[in-house]
């Protein structure tokens, strides 16, 4: 059943924190190159934990997450060798504070030595320029803003090429003058075929870029389909009250 | 005037008859220095060991944990003169250390075993502090580094011990100053300390109380400045974090 162009499988995965809270229960995506997932759900509903188990931020209790045919909850891989290629994202950006944003770009490619520091640098400012900040090249993350922390966040997981890019909720902890700024980069990412999963609150960014929409709640995928069916006919009677709640 | 009589005719039990003070000054200025190399190097010697505490600590290995965290529980939880005195006589007992002379005062074959023991002692204390100051980097922080394939020691090395390094300066500062008075207690085994020297001048000229008032006055008159520099430093840091 696999498929040449399947980037992401995840099959049948459970996750139980501290012996009895079921986070996650017995789900499976598959998600295919170039393919734009957004993943949408009540808050508590295990969408932030499913996206942390693409790339094993969060061990899976049981069930398997295969990454370019690998399967990456197998204790023989090395895993940093396939993170490499998962680029992450998250809520509160978590840039390196006592780095510069050059050096926060560059650290991982020199550090793993797939760059030199001027190949890096190089590529860290083409990326730079392309999020219309390369005048902030030389500055610390503390002097940005929320929208240019989390545009510099992105960059530095690109600077990895990484195959497939996951976003835990990029603009919830943003102004919200500052999402537009953060989508847009999105958006473009996303045109530029760039296979991403997304967890997110935006619906209106869900339904404009996504491809396909999954519905999350209590640990649970209810509900898989497009954007415009999983919006407009939604089956599942949860999602229906969700959808009634946030539209 | 009240003072005018202080340094000559006090009675011996007196807090201030510093009449020995002429004579007997470069016991103290020798004391100082001794004190504060011993607390400086102690505490510089007890860094690395530290480190590797706390490290041992936060590991998942619960040999390692176990170890390590028996360390702290031990010198934690005895008096630093018992530590002091077992190291003194049992492992310098089997270790011997020239009697070669430092700065013309310092006798290393007491130095080496009181700073030793010292800086044993303080590792325990500065894991604790590392430690602490490594949980209170951001998970998110070795998080991104794991998300950018940078190995668990690369994202502690780079990216959080960096962090918590810079946040417990202040704390290893203050580990200084409490060393500088723990260390009189090396005068029980004939450091030349600042707290022996005051003891061989009140035994020497039978002032029994102003050697270690002045002792008093220069342990504070040390610790008491540089507890609040150190605090000055930690306000204007976390001003700095704020941005």
């Amino acid at each position: 059943m696999a498929t040449n162009n399947e980037v992401i499988r995840v099959e049948n995965i459970c996750k139980v924190f501290d012996g009895n809270i079921r986070a996650l229960d017995d789900c499976s995506l598959t998600i295919t190159k170039g393919e734009v997932v957004a993943i949408i759900g009540p808050s508590g509903s295990g969408k932030s934990t499913f996206l942390r188990c693409l790339n094993l931020l969060e061990q899976p209790t049981s069930g398997k997450v295969i990454f370019d045919g690998v399967d990456i909850t197998s204790e023989k891989v090395n895993l940093d060798l396939h993170r490499r290629k998962m680029g992450m994202v998250f809520q509160h950006f978590n840039l390196f504070p006592h780095m510069t944003v050059k050096k926060n770009i560059t650290l991982a490619p020199v550090r793993l030595k797939l760059k030199t520091q001027a190949e890096a640098d190089k590529v860290a400012m083409q990326l730079l320029e392309r999020i219309g900040l390369p005048d902030k090249a030389d500055t610390y993350p503390a002097m940005l803003s929320g929208g240019q922390k989390q545009r510099i966040a992105i960059v530095r997981a690109l600077a990895m090429e990484p195959e497939v890019m996951l976003f835990d909720e990029p603009t919830s902890a943003l102004d919200p003058e500052m999402v537009g700024e953060v989508l847009d980069v999105m958006k473009e990412l996303a045109k530029s075929g760039m296979t991403m999963a997304v967890v997110t609150h935006e619906m209106g960014f869900a339904r404009e870029v996504a491809d396909r929409v999954v519905f999350m709640d209590s640990g649970k995928i209810l509900e898989i389909n497009t954007p415009d069916e999983l919006f407009d006919h939604p089956q599942n009677p949860r999602t229906q009250l969700f959808l009634s709640k946030v539209l | 005037m009240w003072w005018s009589n202080l340094f000559t005719d006090a009675s011996p039990a007196s807090f201030f008859n510093f009449s020995f003070l002429p004579k007997y000054a470069a016991f103290f200025v020798q004391g100082i220095e001794y004190t504060l190399l011993l607390a400086v190097v102690s505490v510089l010697l007890a860094i690395i060991p530290a480190l590797l505490l706390a490290l041992m600590r936060l590991s998942k290995n619960r040999l390692v944990k176990g170890l390590a965290g028996a360390y702290i529980a031990l010198f934690r939880s005895t008096p630093l003169l018992v530590q002091l005195s077992i190291i003194y006589f049992g492992l310098f007992g089997v270790i011997n250390i020239p009697r070669y002379s430092l700065f013309g005062f310092v006798d290393l074959s007491r130095f080496v075993p009181g700073v030793v023991a010292l800086a044993l002692n303080s590792s325990a204390y500065v894991a604790e502090i590392f430690r602490a100051g490594i949980l209170a980097v951001d998970s998110g922080q070795m998080e991104a580094a794991r998300s950018l394939g940078l190995s668990k020691w690369s994202g502690m090395q780079l990216v959080v011990l960096p962090q918590a390094i810079k946040n417990v300066l202040p704390a290893i500062a203050n580990e200084i100053v409490t060393m500088v008075k723990e260390s009189s207690i090396c005068s029980m085994l004939g450091m030349a300390e600042l707290m022996f020297g005051a003891k061989a001048v009140a035994s020497s000229t039978y002032i029994t109380l102003a050697p270690y008032t002045l002792a008093a006055m220069i342990y504070f008159c040390i610790n008491y400045p540089a507890s609040k520099a150190i605090e000055a430093i930690e306000r204007r840091m976390r001003r700095g974090d704020k941005q």
